[in-house]
């Protein structure tokens, strides 16, 4: 029998590490093929710590530089788009230190984080089209949601939900403790189910734009 | 509804809200999974809970939640290969289908650049620029009829006459003193526009164009 390999993600993987083995030898120009699969994923990093437009694609640029710049140091046991996630982490609290632009979060943020959180909403939301996302309004509804999250709650939950980091690469990114990432990790999720859970009820997640027969065009 | 599950569960209630994200990690010990199952299966608003917070990271975890601004990708790519200095390689194939947008531009903007000959815009020399990452050994042209100081690629339409040409290397063109294009040139030069290639930004770059046009 025959060990072809099907998988599409190990057939990813290898051309990934091909990539990376050919522009640590100097084929440099093979660099934004290798992190052009995740230069989206590098810019929402930065905004989830900046939570400025501008200065997060400055960022991320500065990260995929950095990087560039730092190849030869990568190490196969790591996942390269975790290195290059937590490069881009590292820039962005670097610039959130250096320019001093913290933003005022609000009195939740000093709030002890080992309190209990109760669910509020106990809608039964148990099914949701995966062609929600396709709606733009769906999107902005997610994204406000998220926004509204206190920077450490975010913050977490952008780089182990959305990123994919793991919990451990979540705390060393961040430089918090592994238990705090979870904590905040709980929270997040439990927030941000509570919001979404009561537009569930509203129906905006399920309501299509425009029914049959009722286009405004 | 709260109070009567913590009239009625409160224990068990509480200590799924706090383990439910755990649960989700898969980072509980297998006794604590199955009293959490067993809750789950008998308490319909922890197991709502845990359905919608199961939604929430399928939702976020989603490709399409992550948007980033238009050209983004572009913006990214021009500033890593100005950073690399390549010079004579070639910056990843992502770039290629520039090249017959690009062309396209140059038939546009050499359509519109007649209409408006007589127009005759301001000189603005100031544009002209030194390029970063030129082949050195790429084929370029330049004009043997005007004292153009501007090498262009073979058939650019800036070129004032196309049978006065000579060719040479754009090494050469460049140590002679020539500049690139601001049009067949401009992926070596920092004048893209995040618009496209044939944006509204052009003006200038026509501007200087006819300054050659003696």
């Amino acid at each position: 029998m025959n060990a072809v390999v099907n998988n599409p993600e190990q057939a990813g993987t290898t051309r990934e590490q091909e990539l990376i083995t050919r522009v640590q030898r100097g084929q440099n120009e093979l660099f934004y093929e290798l992190i052009r699969p995740y230069e989206r994923r590098v810019y929402a990093a930065a905004l989830a710590i900046l939570r400025n437009e501008t200065d997060a694609e400055d960022v991320a640029q500065e990260a995929v530089l950095k990087a560039f710049a730092h190849i030869r140091q990568f190490r196969a046991e790591a996942r390269f788009s975790t290195w290059l996630i937590q490069i881009t982490v590292n820039e962005a609290l670097m610039r959130r230190r250096r320019e001093r632009t913290v933003v005022m979060e609000g009195i939740d943020e000093r709030r002890d984080e080992e309190s209990g959180y109760a669910p509020r909403d106990f809608a039964d939301w148990r099914e949701i089209p995966s062609e929600a996302l396709e709606r733009k309004e769906v999107r902005q509804k997610l994204a406000d949601a998220l926004a509204t999250l206190d920077r450490k709650y975010r913050e977490v939950f952008v780089l182990r939900d959305m990123e994919q980091l793991n919990i451990q690469e979540t705390a060393e990114a961040l430089g918090i403790s592994v238990a705090s990432v979870k904590t905040r990790l709980l929270r997040a999720r439990l927030m941000l189910r509570d919001l979404l859970a009561a537009g569930w009820e509203q129906g905006w997640f399920s309501r299509l734009p425009f029914e049959k027969g009722n286009k405004p065009w | 509804m709260v109070d009567r599950i913590k009239d009625q569960q409160d224990v068990n209630c509480e200590l799924v809200w706090r383990e439910i994200s755990n649960y989700l990690e898969g980072d509980v010990d297998p006794a604590l999974r199955a009293r959490m199952d067993e809750h789950f299966s008998a308490c319909k608003h922890c197991a709502s809970v845990l359905a919608g917070t199961r939604n929430v990271i399928a939702l976020y975890s989603d490709e399409r939640m992550i948007e980033v601004p238009a050209g983004f990708g572009r913006r990214l790519e021009r500033r890593l290969a100005q950073s690399a200095r390549l010079s004579g390689a070639r910056w990843s194939s992502w770039s290629a289908w520039l090249v017959p947008v690009a062309a396209l531009a140059l038939i546009a903007g050499g359509l519109r650049l007649a209409n408006s000959l007589s127009d005759n815009p301001p000189l603005k020399f100031s544009q002209a620029q030194p390029g970063h990452d030129i082949p050195p050994g790429m084929v370029v042209v330049v004009s043997t009829e005007t004292d153009s100081k501007l090498f262009h690629v073979a058939g650019c339409p800036f070129i004032h006459d196309k049978n006065k040409v000579r060719t040479l290397t754009a090494q050469q063109a460049i140590e002679q003193g020539y500049t690139p294009c601001l049009r067949c040139m401009r992926k070596y030069l920092d004048v893209a526009s995040d618009h496209g290639v044939d944006s509204d930004g052009d003006d200038d770059a026509e501007a200087e164009e006819l300054s050659t046009r003696r």
